[in-house]
């Protein structure tokens, strides 16, 4: 083998992967763009400029803002109570007890299920006449509790919530058990001889080693939890009325069922442009950025 | 022997902190397990067991009428359709990624901006990707047809492989590859007979999450096939009706579509325990 084939071997080989990503990536967001200008819906192809139109009707549209704010409540709640099941489920198993494997390897499953199944098995479970979870409450209750998980406004979230937590929890806590093994037993001996009590060492020392990954398990949590759509469809499709409709519920109704494409284009920017901004300020806050 | 005494108390205390973690590690399997043990009862359930009030905890006979019922239409079919896609993106993505992560390793092409403009992209919600994707593959004329899906799910996976593979190509001793080059390998040779190799394990862990993701996934699926592709998580939600749904066809198809990943996660198990941890670790 000559020298210049060996010259260009570094760009031939990573070619592929940067063209894959610039036509399912870097296209897709500079077409959005372009289409968000123009007033093209899915009947009629009218390219002609619109201008700042499709923006200006963004803050206008309040099916929009709402369905980020039920995003949002999704978001804050279902985050920090998979975290901290996570780190207690970690806890628990951190210390050696004869079959651990078998019970991690149980505890995970939920995660692999697709959540399109999840959420439709939740359904199952929480149907006011047929599913179980409404007979497990009334044999405490003592009398028939039909609640109306689905369809009651104060019950469909933690529907939602449930669903979600069941689902995620074990990742956060494989995650934050690896975590948890490696950090350094020394320092913790170290400071159980100085009479440090329990909780803190854990806020001072273990709280603090395991961060870096706690931060990048959040990272990523929050990244799927704010295009929650599966779930959501699944379980409650967004009802009742568009009480659960998330961000990418409603922008694939704009899209795909209203057919407004210009508008679905400025939305899909929108979004892209506030999760770039929130993530950005995340990672910073978190201390990622290096 | 008086010495031994206070150990007494110390080791029955050890022995009730035992028992109580395994109380509560058997409840938490309980809890968790039990809406996978609802779905798959339900669906050998008879149609009168499905709509029994109480609800029935067990079924009496394992009915098998739920499966057999998605066979004839070609229903059951869309389980292959999701393996093939699922599949294929999978091999595709990990050779092309571990291709760019050895370039970005060993000669680091583009730098530090390259490896953060890759991983960005998958910050993306999909729901913004899958919309301008649509209209692209209406004027290709890829909508529902599997290399359309494929090149999407390979394009969607990527950042994660490259990402991952970053990590276990630099723990390959670059003497390996050096010796091999001595030898009159050409670069390309090295790749596959040396890089490829040694990053094995690496290759599995990431090779499961980039299927599972694909296997999962519902919402590219959704807008970019018909009839032709569809996918078993598509598939699922055709049985949902505006009054009534059908359990029984809704239980036995995510039972068919659930039960490969669950098989392929038991045998890949040290790999997928070790990948999510690695993830996290050097993500």
């Amino acid at each position: 083998m000559g020298r210049t084939p060996d010259r260009h071997f570094k760009y031939w080989i990573v070619a592929p992967a940067i063209f894959l990503l610039l036509l399912v990536g870097l296209f897709p967001l500079i077409y959005t763009l372009v289409v968000s200008f123009q007033r093209l819906t899915m009947t009629e192809a009218d390219t002609s400029f619109a201008g700042l139109a499709n923006y200006i009707a963004l803050f206008h549209d309040r099916r929009l803002w709402q369905s980020i704010l039920h995003t949002a409540i999704i978001t804050v709640i279902a985050l920090p109570l998979e975290l901290v099941f996570g780190l207690l489920m970690a806890q628990l198993f951190l210390d050696h007890m004869p079959g651990r494997q078998v019970f991690i390897a149980l505890l995970v499953l939920p995660t692999i299920v697709s959540p399109i199944v999840a959420g439709a098995t939740w359904r199952l479970l929480l149907d006011n006449h047929y599913g179980p979870i409404n007979q497990i409450i009334g044999f405490f209750a003592g009398h028939p509790t039909p609640l109306l998980w689905t369809v009651n406004p104060y019950l469909v979230y933690p529907a939602i919530i449930f669903c979600e937590i069941w689902q995620w929890t074990p990742f956060m806590f494989l995650i934050l058990l690896a975590a948890l093994a490696n950090v350094d037993r020394s320092q913790i001996e170290a400071a159980e001889i100085d009479g440090a009590g329990y909780w803190r060492i854990f806020f001072r020392i273990v709280l603090r080693a395991i961060w870096p990954v706690m931060a990048v398990a959040l990272l990523i949590r929050g990244l799927d939890l704010v295009r929650i759509f599966d779930i959501i469809w699944s379980l409650t499709s967004g009802g009742p009325g568009t009480m659960t409709e998330t961000t990418s519920v409603y922008t694939y109704l704009q899209g795909f069922d209203q057919f407004e494409t210009s508008y679905t284009g400025a939305i899909a920017f929108l979004i892209i442009v506030l999760l770039t901004i929130v993530v950005t300020w995340a990672i910073r806050r978190m201390g990622l950025a290096k | 022997m008086t010495a031994a005494l206070p150990a007494v108390p110390m080791m029955r205390r050890k022995g009730v902190r035992l028992a109580l973690r395994y109380l509560i590690a058997v409840l938490l399997v309980i809890v968790f397990l039990f809406p996978i043990y609802w779905l798959f009862m339900m669906s050998f359930k008879t149609p009168g067991e499905i709509f029994a009030y109480p609800p029935v905890w067990y079924p009496k006979s394992l009915q098998l009428k739920s499966y057999i019922d998605l066979f004839p239409n070609g229903d059951a079919a869309t389980v292959l359709n999701s393996l093939i896609l699922a599949g294929a993106s999978t091999v595709i993505a990990m050779i092309l990624g571990t291709m760019a992560a050895y370039s970005l390793v060993r000669f680091k092409t583009g730098g530090e901006n390259l490896a953060v403009w890759i991983i960005s992209q998958r910050m993306v919600p999909p729901i913004a990707i899958v919309f301008p994707v649509f209209l692209l593959y209406v004027f290709f004329g890829w909508v529902d047809t599997y290399h359309g899906l494929i090149i999407l799910y390979t394009a969607f996976s990527l950042p994660y492989v490259i990402w991952m593979m970053r990590g276990y190509i630099e723990d390959i001793p670059l003497e390996l590859e050096e010796s091999a080059l001595v030898d009159g390998c050409s670069r390309w040779r090295v790749l596959w007979r040396v890089v490829f190799p040694m990053a094995r394990s690496g290759l599995f862990a990431t090779a499961v999450f980039t299927f599972i993701f694909a296997w999962n996934d519902f919402i590219f699926a959704l807008v970019l096939t018909r009839t032709e592709v569809t996918t078993y998580t598509v598939q699922v939600t055709h049985y949902f009706g505006g009054q009534s749904n059908f359990w029984s066809k809704i239980s036995a198809m995510s039972v068919l579509g659930t039960l490969p990943v669950f098989i392929a996660v038991a045998t890949l198990q040290r790999y997928l325990v070790r990948g999510i941890s690695m993830g996290a670790v050097k993500g």
